[in-house]
């Protein structure tokens, strides 16, 4: 620090301020002063300790794209021993540990912490702040996404894998017909992944709460921001539900409370009551900020804003209170009064509205627009077809009467791989074409991505499309087999094969991210010609994000002033500070200081998983583990005499 | 991209108490989330008490005695906390280590009392369902008070260190102050369900 | 879909970078008009939608109350128990993964479940109904033509959830009598050396302990009851054919055919295996 703080000697600054400051400071010292600052320490260390919003946005990419290529195999695997009725490929009790492990995998270990690892990538970027607001819970949350991965697929390595299902319905997953510890793993799996992705969401809200741009109003706020930010109150509305339910399963299970036993005054369907509070929110977690790509890819490609900015912003937020009111469609077949289901379909029909809104204004952007077909936008075009179908028949199965039909049939499988694939993946991917060029400073191959969309796009339509007709037939989930005397074998057979497309389609897109993160077209600031912010700095983007912070006067920044970016000026260079501002207005309040490295959220996650991990095997693991916990937590607290301190 | 500078924010201060602090938002989006666990479990309460045919299952009802000393201690508690906050808020330093000593003590009271106030519940936990969910309802509140007394005791420590004398450490004594009112209130709501829903 | 696909072809094409469209408010207003209308048709037609939904479930409610036979299924991993109670509780018929209805006559059917939730399903006699331990519940069903129809548990309930079947045949009323009282009978006696050598082996050697036989002293109850096995159309809840030979291989090896059901191997034979598939292939 001295060394530059040498050099600062001499600096034009005014008296009576405490440190360094960006004033006036001409282009290189400027750069140098942020880059020691902001800098994270090179080799293993510096990538344990480092709380940069983006080394840790892009770990947690890379690490749930890896959790999808093994959610993807085992579905593979599952499409093998599916292909052909009685099949001997694999057995009921691997069979169901696959199911449960592709679920809870995508659900759980992928949709959602890819959702929270671009907003964590982007939103600081996109809201011309340089980190996120607590960046050591950041850290700590990957981490403890990371480990509760790592544990439940060593347990499955170990013939431990969860086999009761996602949803690990009582009394399958229950003391008494759960089988060895299998059902323990999945309930401390679901806790770890909770307390990440509910530490992500408190981060978002009170980084999009405090720390816009000076001047970025709530109406000027870009929509991808909003979306993740409805996602963050969603989480955090949502998750404690299943937070609740799995430490009472995990109870039941190791200390022999009866919230689920009938035979003494617990219920059964209160676990489904519990999960479904959270498992259906869970899927407008995962979708709000896929439409939030959307709204941010698709104004790019037809080159002018979105139509509807205030419409599409209320929208989000019905969609995220009606996501709450719909849960109990899952349970329709356990036998409600009628006018409670009414009231639930009632709701679930509802939904649809607000979705419908948002893509009547995507389409008037396009009429009004000229398109650009670029990959990215082809996937918002893949996604906008593959989400009406998906919607009409999410109507279907609002309906009891339809729903009693096809619940639990793979009509259920197919409409919410649309749903999920089309509404979540799609956007997703075309999420990456968009922005690689931004996180890696390369372009992706065009000819590669046009391929890679129409292979999944095709292969998806191919393989999920007749699951529709295989549920009206009659065929029901989670079955590992089926009779030949059923005729379900031709179509089984085709979907299997159809799956290969699927599987040839996301090889090419990994494929292309390996070879253009070494080969791809240099990208430049601004490849696309986007109006946001997180495109007004370097690709990559510094560790400091903004050597100066922007200030925001338009909704669409960089197409309102091309060449220029206004910004302000006084804060510091030799600390690490942010600005916060007021909520509503953006106007700004503080030098906010912002946490520096620190190993200590790494061993926190490592204590708080050694204490869940034990308490799979003995209560008293909470109790003893609850010493490091708090050792590990008053470490990351205690101030370490930062320069900030000293004002 | 040139820049061109249009606001000068150099003469604002790195710390403010309330609202106008992250951690302030950061704390109240903890709150929200813990006060959804809570809400849940109420209902789950509420769930399992319309299902029962007799509530509480196959036990008296709880032993007022433990749970009315935690109320009246949380209760009274609320004075020195405002104090403290109060005190932070004008960054009087030998107030607030008076005062965070004494919250540190309010909060250490309640929780040797509920070592007592467990076994009068009246039944165990693995009994029946009833058993099972006033003990999760009591443990739920426990956790939150043992967190936030450790809260204060190390805040209380830092106080007396050179570090406390930072400005921003007493923002965080606010904030510390916000998530004990939320302890405090959690518990008149539980103490509520627990004691008095068995006995109308 | 189409507005869309019109919508991308009617425009000219930019190229990336180019500079942003002009926004030309008087189209914007037409924009928003059309967004207005077609989200207010939405609403209209999600609105007659739940309409229908709501009439529709009312119509399938009122059906209880008519009912004329009752029949209780007991959801098991992985079988159906299945009870038609009698005029009195000894005229009871137990039989197991196959019901008999009279055509065109409303059948109350109870269910519940002892251990994991289990879900009720023939998908060409309507919807689906969960079997809930410790919540019973019933449903009304009405088969309106002659026939066989398959069933198949419809929620996740362990190992063998793709092989827990059902079968329901709906035949005439006077063919459903005579199935009645056929069932209502006890085991017929075993007539031949090898029947007999089977029955001693059945009771000897274990099978009862988990099965009835009514008629004989084999009285368990933690397995489908055996009284009229020939009778029915499959085994091990439409797992196998009713089949002599199917009859060998199941006894001689459930775990082979269907991994984790409860049936154990049990040591017999070759003689004696045979003589018990005999001797239950008897039972009809």
């Amino acid at each position: 620090m001295s060394g530059i703080a040498g050099k600062a000697v001499g600096q034009k600054q005014e008296k009576g301020l405490k440190g360094i400051r960006d004033t006036g400071l001409e282009e290189a010292r400027l750069h140098a002063f942020l880059a020691h600052a902001w800098q994270t320490p090179k080799g293993l260390y510096g990538w344990l300790v480092t709380v940069d919003h983006k080394l840790i946005g892009r770990r947690y990419m890379v690490t749930a794209f890896l959790f999808l290529v093994l959610a993807g195999l085992s579905a593979l695997a599952m499409r093998f021993q599916l292909a052909t009725p009685e099949a001997g490929h694999i057995g009921p009790d691997f069979y169901n540990q696959l199911f449960t492990m592709h679920g809870t995998t995508m659900m759980f270990l992928f949709a959602v912490p890819i959702m929270e690892a671009f907003a964590i990538y982007l939103v600081p970027l996109m809201i011309g702040t340089r980190n996120v607001a607590f960046p050591r819970l950041n850290a700590f949350s990957y981490w403890v996404y990371l480990s509760g991965g790592l544990m439940i697929w060593i347990a499955f390595a170990f013939d431990t894998g969860a086999d009761a299902g996602w949803f690990s319905y009582v009394p399958v997953a229950g003391p008494e017909y759960g089988i060895g510890k299998r059902p323990d793993f999945w309930a401390q799996m679901v806790t770890y992944t909770e307390v990440s992705a509910l530490a992500v969401a408190v981060e978002i809200i009170a980084t999009v709460f405090k720390q816009r741009a000076p001047g970025m109003t709530l109406d000027r706020i870009p929509l991808y921001v909003w979306s993740v930010l409805i996602m963050a109150f969603v989480i955090l509305f949502a998750m404690p539900a299943v937070m609740v339910s799995s430490t009472m399963l995990i109870l039941d299970r190791l200390v022999g409370t009866k919230f689920f036993d009938p035979a003494a005054g617990g219920d059964v369907l209160l676990w489904q009551h519990l999960f479904w509070f959270f498992g259906h929110p869970e899927v407008y977690i995962i979708f709000i900020p896929a439409t939030g790509f959307v709204s941010a890819i698709l104004p790019t490609f037809v080159r002018r804003p979105v139509f509807g900015y205030l419409g599409i912003v209320l929208s989000l937020i019905a969609i995220g209170l009606l996501s709450f009111g719909l849960w109990v469609h899952h349970m329709f077949a356990t036998g409600l009064p009628q006018l409670g289901e009414s009231f639930f379909t009632a709701s679930s029909m509802m939904i649809a509205i607000p979705s419908g809104i948002q893509i009547f204004c995507w389409i008037a952007a396009i009429w009004g627009g000229r398109p650009i077909f670029a990959t990215p936008m082809l996937f918002v075009l893949g996604f906008i077809f593959t989400f009406v179908i998906g919607g009409l028949t999410g109507v279907m199965v609002a309906s009891v009467p339809l729903d009693l039909q096809v619940h639990d049939t793979y009509f259920v499988v197919a409409h919410l791989h649309y749903v999920l694939i089309g509404g979540a993946v799609f956007p997703l991917l075309g999420a990456v074409y968009y922005w690689f060029p931004k996180i890696t400073g390369r372009m992706l191959s065009e000819r590669l991505g046009r391929w890679n969309f129409w292979l999944v796009f095709i292969g998806f339509n191919l393989t999920f499309f007749p699951m529709h007709i295989l549920g009206l037939q009659g065929m029901p989930r989670r079955v590992y087999t089926y009779p030949p005397a059923s005729g379900w074998g031709e179509m089984n057979l085709f979907v299997s094969v159809s799956s290969l497309v699927v599987f040839a389609g996301f090889a090419l897109f990994f494929l292309n991210v390996l070879l253009s993160l070494r080969g791809g077209s240099i990208a430049g600031d601004n490849p696309w010609g986007a109006s946001t912010l997180e495109w007004a700095t370097t690709s990559p983007p510094p560790s400091y994000d903004f050597s100066r912070l922007p200030v925001v006067r338009h909704r669409e920044p960089l197409w309102d002033e091309p060449d220029t970016l206004p910004v302000v000026e006084g804060l510091r260079v030799d600390a690490r500070e942010v600005l916060a501002s007021t909520v509503a207005d953006a106007v700004p309040q503080l030098r906010q200081p912002s946490a520096g490295n620190s190993i200590w959220p790494l061993l926190s996650a490592i204590a708080v998983g050694g204490a869940f991990l034990g308490s799979i095997y003995t209560p008293w693991a909470v109790v003893w583990g609850a010493i490091p916990v708090s050792i590990s937590f008053i470490c990351w607290f205690w101030p370490k005499g930062e320069p900030e301190d000293e004002e | 991209m040139r820049h061109r500078p249009v606001a000068d924010v150099s003469h604002l201060p790195t710390y403010d108490f309330g609202a106008a602090s992250p951690m302030w938002w950061g704390t109240l989006a903890f709150i929200a989330l813990e006060a959804t666990g809570f809400a849940l479990a109420i209902g789950t309460y509420f769930y399992l008490a319309v299902l029962a045919k007799h509530w509480p299952i196959g036990a008296p009802a709880p032993d007022l005695l433990p749970g009315t000393t935690i109320l009246i201690m949380l209760l009274a508690s609320v004075v020195p906390n405002h104090l403290v906050e109060l005190w932070a808020r004008r960054q009087d330093l030998t107030k607030v280590r008076i005062g965070i000593v004494i919250m540190s003590i309010a909060g250490i009271l309640p929780l040797i009392v509920r070592i007592w106030e467990f076994p009068a519940l009246r039944i165990s936990w693995d009994q029946n369902a009833y058993g099972s969910i006033v003990w999760f309802l009591l443990g739920l509140h426990t956790s939150h008070l043992l967190t936030d007394v450790m809260d204060t005791i190390v805040l209380a420590v830092l106080m007396f260190t050179q570090k406390g004398k930072a400005g921003r450490r007493l923002s965080d004594v606010s904030d510390n102050a916000f998530y004990w009112d939320f302890v405090v209130v959690s518990w008149v709501v539980l103490y509520l369900i627990i004691y008095w829903v068995p006995r109308i | 879909m189409v507005t869309m696909a019109m919508a991308l072809f009617h425009r000219r094409r930019a190229r990336a970078g180019h500079p942003p469209l002009r926004i030309d408010n008087h189209r914007e207003r037409r924009f928003g008009r059309a967004v207005v209308g077609a989200t207010a048709s939405t609403v209209l037609i999600l609105a007659a939608l739940t309409l229908t939904s709501f009439f529709a479930g009312r119509s399938v409610a009122s059906l209880s109350g008519t009912a004329t036979l009752t029949v209780r299924i007991t959801g098991h991993q992985w079988w159906w128990e299945i009870r038609y109670p009698g005029d009195n509780p000894s005229r009871m018929i137990v039989t197991a993964n196959e019901i008999h209805v009279p055509v065109g006559e409303p059948v109350k059917i109870k269910l519940d479940s002892p251990d994991v939730i289990h879900s009720f399903w023939v998908p060409a006699l309507g919807g689906k109904r969960d079997l809930i331990p410790g919540r019973p519940s019933e449903l009304t069903l009405i088969a309106d033509k002659p026939g066989v129809y398959r069933g198949q548990c419809a929620e996740f309930c362990g190992y063998q959830h793709a092989h827990m079947a059902i079968t329901v045949i709906a035949e005439s009323r006077e063919a459903f009598d005579m199935w009645r009282s056929r069932q209502d009978a006890a085991a017929a006696a075993p007539v031949g050396d090898e029947e007999r050598r089977g029955q001693q082996a059945f009771l000897s050697t274990g099978c009862a302990l988990c099965h009835t036989v009514r008629g004989t002293p084999a009285n368990g109850t933690i397995g489908p009851d055996l009284t009229h096995l020939a009778s029915r159309r499959a085994l091990a809840a439409d797992t196998l054919a009713m089949t002599p030979g199917a009859l060998a291989a199941w006894i001689a090896d459930p775990q082979s055919t269907k991994p984790g059901a409860k049936m154990p191997r049990v040591a017999l034979s070759a003689d004696d295996l045979n003589a018990v598939a005999t001797y239950l292939g008897s039972l009809e």
